[in-house]
C-alpha cells in the first residue's frame, strides 16, 4: 500500500507532459512485481538441478572423502554391504548389469524407433500417421512399474518355455522391456527433428524428380542427422536411469554377465531395493548416495551432449 | 516446341527401379512400426484379459484384506489422489510461472540456454536420483518426516519439465499481434499476459497439467522412501501422514506378497493403466479439438 500512495503523490506533484508517460500507478508496480515471481520462477528448474546435486552429494560426500577407494570402488565386482565384518562396495558387477540391460535395449529400440519415426512423418498420410502419432504417444505414457510387472508376469514365463531356461528374470527379458519402454519416446523425439527439416528441402528435391525414399535417403535424414542423434542420446539416458522396471525383471543378483540368460542388478535398482534397510547416516546409506551422485552426473552428461548435439545443428 | 517427344514423359527403367526401391523401404519402415506397436498390445491384451476379471467396484472401494492377499485397492487409489493433488498444487503455478518467464520474458541467450539445459535435466535425471534428493532434503533436511508433503514434493520437482514445456509451447503458439495490438493500447506486460496470452493458451495449458497428473501418478522409485508405505491401516487425514499409493502397491503386490491371489497384482496394473491411459487419452482429444478450433 506505501507503494500505492507513494506513486499517487509522484503523479500529482508531476508535470501534466510527463504524467502521461511516467505511469507509476498500482498496475506499473503490480508489472514489476510479476516481472520478480515469474523471473524467480523461471529460474527455479536451474535451482532444483543445483538442489538435487547439493542434497544427494550432502548425504554421499562422506563415503568419498573418509572411507572410498576408487580402484576398489569402480573396478571390483563385489558387493556385500550387509556384512558387518568387512562389507565390500564394488560396483563394477552393477554398472555391467545397467550396461549390458540398457545396450540390449538399445539394440531394440533404436533401429525400430529410427524406423517407426520414419514412417510416421515422412511416409504415413492423413488419419493412418494422426492414429500412430496417438498411439506412440499412449504407450510411451505406460508407467515404469507396470513394464516391471510385464516383465515379471508376462515375458518371465514366456521366455522360460522358448529358451528352456530355469529363471527367465535376465539381462535378455530387462532389455526387452526396456527397448519396449523406449521405443516410443525415441520414436517422437526422432519424429520432431525429421519434422523440423523444413519442407521446402523435400520439395526441392522432389521438384528434381527424386522418389520419396530419395528424398528421405539424400536430403531429410542428412538434415535431421543431429537431431536424431540427440533423440538417440536422451534415449540411452532414460534406459540408463530406469528404475522400477529393471528392478523387477533383471533377477536382481549381483553378476557380470556372461550370457543375454544371465540375471544380473542395476545400480538403480539397488539403490531402490536397498535404502529402505539402510541405516540413516551409516556407511551403506552413504554408499548408496554415491552410486546416486555417480548417476546424476552420467546423466547430466548425456543429456548436455544430447543438448549441445542438437544445438549443434541449428547453428550449422 | 512444337512436336515435343512424347518418350520424355515416359517412365524409364530408372524410374521404374526408383519406384520400386521406394515401395520396398515404404514397406520395412511400415513393417517396423507395426513390431514395435505389436507387442506392446498384445500384452496390453493379455493384462486386460488376465485383470479384468478382478475390477469391480467393490475392487476398487475396499481395503485390501488377509494380509493384502484378497480384497481391493481403495485405499492405494485415494493416497494416488492425495499425492497428485498436493503435488501439482505445488508445481503447476510454479510451471506456468517459469514458462511464462521463458516465453515472455527471457531473451536468447546463454542464461535461457542455461534454465533450458536445467529443465532437460530435471526431466532426465533417474526417477531414484530424485527418490535420493527427496530423502535428502524434504524427509530429512527440512524434516518434513516420511509424507505425503515430502512425497509430492519430489514428484512435483520431477514433473514440473511437463508442465513448463506444454505452456511454454502454448504460449508461444497465441500470435506475436496479439501482443503488439494489446501493449499499443497502453497496456503493461503482465496485464497483456493476463488479459491476452493466457486467455489465449488456457486449453494447452490444461493439457500440459493433464499429461503431469497421468506422469505423476505412475511414478513409483520417487516416492518409495519419501512418504508411500506397503501398507497402513489408516487412511490419510492430512499432508503430514503417510500413505499406500497404487503404483507402490502394484510393486509390492507384484513382489512381495507371498500367496497373493493372481488377479489382484493384474487387477491393480489395470487400474493404474487405465487411470494413467484415460488422462493422456483426453489430454490428446483436448489438443485435437483445440487445434480444430483455433482462429488464427
Amino acid at each position: 500500500m506505501g507503494t500505492t500512495t507513494q506513486a499517487l503523490s509522484t503523479r500529482a506533484t508531476d508535470a501534466r507532459a510527463a504524467e502521461d508517460f511516467d505511469r507509476r500507478d498500482l498496475d506499473w508496480y503490480i508489472d514489476k512485481l510479476i516481472a520478480v515471481i515469474v523471473f524467480v520462477c523461471g529460474i527455479s528448474a536451474v535451482l532444483f538441478v543445483l538442489g538435487i546435486f547439493f542434497f544427494v552429494t550432502k548425504e554421499g560426500i562422506g563415503f568419498v572423502f573418509e572411507k572410498m577407494d576408487f580402484r576398489e570402488f569402480f573396478l571390483t565386482p563385489y558387493w556385500s554391504p550387509s556384512d558387518a565384518e568387512d562389507p565390500e562396495y564394488g560396483i563394477l558387477a552393477l554398472m555391467a548389469g545397467t550396461a549390458s540391460v540398457t545396450g540390449l535395449a538399445m539394440l531394440v529400440a533404436v533401429p525400430f524407433s529410427l524406423g517407426a519415426a520414419i514412417f510416421i512423418a515422412e511416409f504415413a498420410t492423413g488419419k493412418t500417421r494422426e492414429a500412430l502419432k496417438v498411439l506412440v504417444e499412449l504407450l510411451a505414457a505406460i508407467p515404469s512399474v507396470v513394464w516391471g510387472f510385464i516383465g515379471l508376469v508376462i515375458m518371465n514365463p514366456l521366455l522360460i518355455k522358448w529358451f528352456d531356461i530355469p529363471v527367465g528374470l535376465c539381462v535378455l527379458n530387462a532389455g526387452v522391456i526396456l527397448g519396449l519402454m523406449a521405443a516410443p519416446i525415441m520414436t517422437s523425439i526422432a519424429e520432431d527433428a525429421l519434422k523440423a527439416v523444413p519442407d521446402r528441402y523435400r520439395e526441392a528435391a522432389e521438384a528434381m524428380g527424386a522418389t520419396r525414399w530419395q528424398v528421405i535417403y539424400k536430403v531429410v535424414l542428412p538434415a535431421a542427422k543431429n537431431g536424431l542423434l540427440g533423440g538417440v542420446l536422451l534415449g540411452v539416458g532414460r534406459g540408463f536411469g530406469e528404475t522400477m522396471a529393471v528392478l523387477m525383471a533383471t533377477g536382481h543378483a549381483v553378476n557380470i554377465p556372461g550370457s543375454i540368460f544371465d540375471s544380473v542388478r542395476a545400480l538403480t535398482a539397488t539403490i531402490a531395493a536397498e535404502l529402505g534397510e539402510a541405516v540413516v547416516g551409516g556407511e551403506h546409506y552413504q554408499v548408496l548416495f554415491t552410486i546416486g551422485i555417480f548417476l546424476f552426473l552420467i546423466t547430466f552428461i548425456i543429456n548436455l551432449s544430447a543438448d549441445l548435439i542438437v544445438r549443434g545443428i541449428r547453428k550449422g | 516446341m512444337a512436336t515435343a517427344n512424347p518418350t520424355m514423359f515416359q517412365a524409364s527403367d530408372l524410374n521404374h527401379h526408383n519406384e520400386r526401391v521406394q515401395r520396398r523401404y515404404r514397406l520395412l519402415f511400415g513393417l517396423m512400426t507395426l513390431l514395435l506397436i505389436t507387442p506392446v498390445m498384445l500384452i496390453l491384451g493379455t493384462l486386460v484379459v488376465k485383470g479384468g476379471g478382478a475390477i469391480s467396484w467393490e475392487f476398487l472401494l475396499t481395503a485390501p484384506t488377509d494380509g493384502m492377499r484378497t480384497g481391493g485397492v481403495f485405499p492405494a487409489l485415494l493416497g494416488t489422489i492425495w499425492l497428485v493433488t498436493v503435488a501439482l498444487i505445488l508445481s503447476v503455478p510454479i510451471g506456468i510461472f517459469a514458462a511464462i518467464y521463458l516465453s515472455e520474458y527471457a531473451g536468447d541467450n546463454w542464461f535461457t540456454r542455461t534454465i533450458n539445459l536445467a529443465i532437460i535435466n530435471l526431466a532426465g535425471v533417474p526417477s531414484i536420483v530424485h527418490a535420493l534428493f527427496g530423502l535428502g532434503a524434504f524427509v530429512l533436511f527440512f524434516e518434513f518426516g516420511t509424507s505425503i508433503l515430502a512425497a509430492s514434493l519430489t514428484l512435483a520437482v520431477m514433473t514440473m519439465p511437463v508442465v513448463i514445456v506444454a505452456t511454454r509451447e502454448s504460449l508461444q503458439a497465441v500470435p506475436q499481434a496479439f501482443r503488439e495490438a494489446c501493449w499499443n493500447m497502453g497496456a503493461t506486460r503482465w496485464q497483456t499476459i493476463r488479459r491476452v496470452v493466457l486467455p489465449n493458451s488456457l486449453t494447452g495449458i490444461l493439457t500440459g497439467v493433464i499429461l503431469e497428473v497421468s506422469r505423476t501418478a505412475g511414478e513409483t522409485a520417487p516416492i518409495m522412501f519419501t512418504g508411500a508405505v506397503f501398507f497402513t491401516p489408516f487412511l490419510p487425514q492430512s499432508v503430514f501422514d503417510q500413505t499406500m499409493a497404487l503404483s507402490l502397491h502394484l510393486f509390492v503386490a507384484a513382489t512381495q506378497v507371498p500367496g497373493i491371489a493372481e488377479e489382484v497384482p493384474f487387477g491393480v496394473a489395470l487400474v493404474l493403466i487405465g487411470l494413467v491411459l484415460t488422462m493422456n487419452s483426453v489430454s490428446i482429444a483436448f489438443r485435437m479439438w483445440l487445434r480444430g478450433k483455433k482462429k488464427w
